[in-house]
């Protein structure tokens, strides 16, 4: 077993245990860390559950993750068709299913599962993605939890799915592909960030250039001339998108990133709040329990979403480097364990792991920060919630069985 | 294959990171905005509320106003009291109050001991005052206005309505973001159809104060703040006076008076009796009184202007002249036989023409010329006749606004019913009905229902001779605005003018000659038709509907009072008082008006 993946969790996860209690300590009511009427205490009980779901996966025969893939994601599956008819309704996202006072989010269980389907299908003797038949197999088993997660409401933990595409690119999906969906995503921000006579302007100034200064050929030309008229009717998309198919507390959202103070109220504040907490830290943070800044009740998801801010506040800049490092070192580490593998399956897998795990860090930070929308997808194994504490762990420690066995696996 | 892309995924990585590090740096070591922002100083988000509009009476007397009244909140962590007992003296509680409103407050949903939250809820101006003084000695507390209503006027509070915390359910639904937990928000009445109006739009000030409670100003030099806007007044088409001697003659009774003004729409009085004095629903006891009013068992909250429906009686008949006469069934002069005996009738055997069928309010001519328009002889299947004779019927109906909601600028008004061919062929199924088994609504009774605001409606109609705006209480939008768009444009029911007179002859002759003698005045003629609302639980109900003067008409009005008998004793002597009220400004029937506040109505 690898035991340094193994401390790195450790590590997070009671790093995260200590911060929900700073999140929800009330110094009027001294309660204790493991108070069970303590959002704190009961992530310490989820912390202790997830310890028995560990021992459940080590134990469990290692040819069973790989064998019963589908069978698992069959499962979750149905969990999220179910969710739609039984769930209970949270904040405008059907996404839970209620059992008394516990709950449960099948969506973050989605996350693992989809990369065991999408390992069991990748790693097939002859898949390749030039192949249609097996793109096509490949997308439906990803995005078939992104169309029920959406029907939930969820948007913010569907799009959590696009972290695989960095796994396809490991996989040798084309890059010119991912690379016209960044460059989309980049127009997409800056249509909002910059008025969009400038960017028409700019696209004609571009277009000459790189006409004037380049090989005039008949092809180049239009192909040149292509491009600019794709670049505006993404942009045109753009509008048109935001002011009528988003809802409206989604535009807030995302005009709240440009321009926090444009809605003082509503996101624009939490951001705002979010960014003086963690500004407020300094240097060195203000002491652990000492923070001011984020037991003010400015975020209802003070200890699940917005944990990072009391990092930053309580641990100042050195606690937030030493937080991105752990992690750093976390994704890295599994990175090299997934090139390791012998199975394909074990790599894919490995490599869909980072990818989660990267895409929650990179949005959730980012967020806080104020360099990312406000996407409601909590900080992994940080973030207050059983469901996801879960999830990720169930997550890690299968990539962590699948490892251990990397040895018994033959080259296919 | 691919091994080298390791390398560029975990660039994304650092480079991730290491913009996060570099960003972090900037807003933790470099930038002190953020810092000075926090550091020893809490930001106070303080909501401004705005002043709601006004309300306003026609003859723009103020009915409903603001008061201002005060929160006393606090800030747990910043507070310091050295001496409970003598600021509980100060401010005027108990201590044991005291430490109850410490205790709800701290258990309250969303507490935190570093926001403001409410220590006392409601303070008048008088309370303030006593220690406005006292308050700069203790730390943490301070004073947040809000807006109460109170009533310049106190009457016609069904119609205006009330403000009160917004719940659960409406905050959820709220979808424009605007409203907060604690908010006001217009629940009913003209309060609730013109909220968006009314609200005007809240202010946001960001305040930094330290420790020890001292402002220390805005934060950002107020880049962030907002100022709050103040509501639209509002201008209803009620005349206040008028109203108030309304709800005067109908005290002790259970019913409800509309009055319009015909050409335009516009209610002169909204009654509905009993009602309410609207102050209670304005304040701290609002809980305790609005529990009192929802379990009163004569329901003061129940707008029956608008809400009751009951069978207009024989205050239909008019309606049902006109129709036969548009549809050519019927001539004015018409001499119609009327044997006598085809239905029960207070109206002697013999030839009836319109105005005498109206002024005796003849049953059984009423019950021939029904059938007329019902069997047209369209289908010589006499199954299929009616279907269509009864279909072109309602829609007459329709048209005149009886039977379904008028879309009167105050929330739930009821449509009551029209009895169409869809209506029978459901209960009896399809051809299985004709017109011998629904002749009761020749005479308004049986199924059909109608509200009194539709009732004063139709009566409108026929002072117009054939057109309404629908009705409408509120006259303008800004003190010199307009109403909304839907009640500025003119509804015609299809009936050609000329066929008016006739009716109106009868309707005159009923007041000069007929049941309605109670509302006959001197120098104005009343038109007027009397009803008995059959009441299958208890006594009838009295109804009366009428438009003065003929000539040029100036008031519609129709009259509903529960349990009362005839319509020609209660409510045709209270539609007449209202407009000799209306018309000349006093009344010089006192003996009318002793008889309609003491009655007996009931021999």
């Amino acid at each position: 077993m690898d035991w340094i993946l193994v401390f790195l969790y450790v590590a997070l996860v009671l790093i995260g245990l200590f911060n929900i209690y700073a999140a929800v300590y009330d110094e009027d009511v001294k309660r204790g860390l493991l108070d069970l009427s303590l959002n704190s205490g009961k992530q310490f009980l989820w912390m202790g559950l997830g310890l028995l779901i560990i021992i459940v996966i080590l134990s469990i025969d290692f040819r069973f993750y790989n064998s019963f893939a589908y069978a698992i994601y069959a499962g979750i599956m149905l969990l999220l068709i179910l969710v739609l008819i039984f769930g209970k309704e949270v904040a405008g996202s059907k996404s839970w299913f209620e059992i008394g006072s516990f709950r449960l989010q099948p969506a973050e269980f989605a996350k693992f599962a989809t990369a065991l389907a999408l390992a069991k299908y990748m790693s097939g003797s002859n898949f390749k993605f030039e192949r249609l038949k097996d793109l096509f197999i490949t997308f439906a088993i990803l995005f078939t939890p992104v169309l029920l997660i959406m029907l939930q409401g969820d948007t913010g933990t569907a799009l959590v799915f696009g972290a695989f595409f960095i796994m396809f690119y490991r996989e040798g999906f084309w890059p010119q592909v991912i690379a016209i969906g960044l460059i989309s995503a980049a127009i997409f921000v800056l249509t909002l960030l910059v008025n969009e006579f400038y960017l028409y302007i700019g696209i004609l100034l571009s277009g000459a250039l790189l006409i004037l200064f380049g090989k005039r050929t008949l092809q180049r030309i239009v192909l040149i001339l292509s491009g600019m008229l794709l670049v505006a009717s993404v942009i045109i998309g753009v509008d048109y998108f935001i002011e009528n198919i988003l809802k409206p507390h989604q535009q807030n959202r995302v005009k709240a990133l440009i321009n926090p103070e444009a809605d003082p109220l509503g996101y624009g504040w939490n951001v705002t709040q979010s960014k003086i907490a963690i500004g407020s830290g300094g240097v060195w943070g203000k002491g652990f329990l000492q923070g001011t800044q984020t037991k003010f009740d400015f975020v209802p998801e003070q200890s699940t979403d917005f944990i990072f801010c009391t990092l930053g506040e309580e641990q100042g800049w050195f606690g937030s480097l030493a937080l991105i490092m752990i992690f750093m070192m976390l994704l890295f580490r599994i990175v090299i364990l997934a090139e390791r593998q012998k199975s394909k399956f074990a790599r894919i897998y490995g490599y869909s792991v980072a990818s989660l795990i990267f895409f929650h860090y990179f949005v959730n930070i980012g967020m806080t920060i104020g360099l990312f929308p406000v996407i409601g997808i909590p900080l992994p194994f940080i973030s207050y919630g059983g469901s996801s504490l879960w999830a990720f762990t169930i997550l890690l420690f299968i990539f962590i069985k699948l490892d251990a066995h990397r040895m018994q696996v033959l080259l296919r | 294959m691919n091994e080298e892309r390791r390398y560029t995924i975990l660039l994304v990585f650092v480079l991730v990171s290491f913009i996060y590090i570099a960003k972090l740096f900037s807003i933790q070591v470099i930038d002190s905005t953020y810092k000075q922002a926090a550091e020893y100083n809490v930001m106070q988000r303080i909501t401004e509320y705005p002043f709601r509009g006004l309300i306003y009476d026609r003859d723009s007397n103020l009915i409903v106003y603001n008061k201002p009244v005060f929160d006393l909140m606090v800030v747990t962590r910043e507070a310091r009291i050295d001496d409970t007992l003598l600021f509980c003296r100060q401010i005027g509680i108990s201590p044991d109050q005291f430490e109850n409103n410490m205790r709800e407050m701290k258990r309250r949903k969303g507490y935190s001991s570093l926001q403001p939250a409410v220590f006392l809820k409601m303070l008048s101006v008088e309370d303030l005052a006593r220690f406005e003084d006292y308050l700069v000695d203790y730390p943490g507390f301070y004073i947040q206005p809000r807006i109460l209503r109170g009533y310049a006027l106190n009457g016609l509070a069904n119609a205006l309505g009330y403000v009160g915390e917004i719940s659960r359910p409406r905050l959820d639904r709220d979808t424009t973001g605007y409203y907060r937990q604690g908010d006001y928000i217009g629940i009913s009445g003209i309060e609730a159809t013109y909220e968006p109006e009314l609200r005007g739009k809240k202010g946001v000030k960001f305040k930094m104060v330290n420790v020890r409670g001292v402002e220390k100003g805005s934060f950002k030099g107020g880049r962030f703040d907002t100022l709050s806007t103040p509501g639209k007044n509002i201008v209803t088409t009620i005349d206040f006076e008028l109203q108030k001697y309304g709800e005067y003659l109908m005290q002790g009774k259970a019913g409800a008076i509309v009055a319009l003004e015909p050409q335009s729409g516009e209610i002169l009085s909204l009654v509905s009796s009993p009602s309410y004095n609207p102050e209670l629903l304005s304040g701290r006891e609002f809980g305790k009184n609005f529990q009192r009013l929802t379990l009163d068992s004569l329901t003061p909250l129940y707008n029956r202007a608008i809400m009751s429906v009951y069978p207009p009686g024989s205050t239909f008949k008019p309606v049902q002249a006109l129709i036969a006469l548009q549809e050519g069934v019927l001539r004015a002069d018409e001499q119609v036989h009327c044997p006598g005996g085809l239905v029960g009738d207070h109206s002697p055997p013999g030839y009836y023409d319109v105005r005498k069928a109206i002024q005796r309010s003849s049953n059984n001519y009423f019950y021939i010329i029904f059938r007329r328009i019902i069997n047209q002889e369209v289908y010589p299947n006499t199954f299929m006749d009616s279907n269509v004779g009864l279909q072109k019927w309602a829609d007459y109906m329709d048209r005149f606004g009886l039977g379904r909601p008028l879309g009167i600028d105050i929330p739930n008004e009821k449509g009551g019913k029209i009895p169409g061919p869809d209506y029978y062929d459901r209960i009896y199924g399809q051809y299985r009905w004709k017109w011998s088994t629904i002749n009761s609504v020749s005479i308004g009774q049986g199924e059909v229902l109608t509200s009194p605001l539709q009732m004063a409606n139709y009566t409108a109609i026929i002072a117009n001779r054939g057109w309404y705006i629908a009705p409408h209480v509120v006259k303008s939008i800004g003190l010199d605005g307009k109403p909304r768009e839907e009640y500025r444009q003119k509804n015609y029911v299809g009936i050609d003018s000329v066929h008016f007179d006739s009716v109106i002859d009868g309707m005159v002759m009923v007041v000069n000659e007929g049941t309605g003698f109670r509302s006959r005045l001197p120098g104005i003629q009343v038109c007027g038709k009397t009803g008995t609302s059959q009441n299958p639980h208890g006594e009838d109900h009295s109804v009366y509907i009428a438009f003065a003067p003929k000539d040029n008409p100036k008031i519609a009005i129709s009259v509903y009072v529960q349990n009362s008998g005839q319509g020609a004793r209660a409510a045709a002597s209270i539609a007449g008082l209202m407009i000799e009220k209306y018309l000349t400004g006093e009344i010089k029937r006192k003996y009318m008006e002793e008889y309609a506040l003491k009655g007996p109505f009931i021999y």
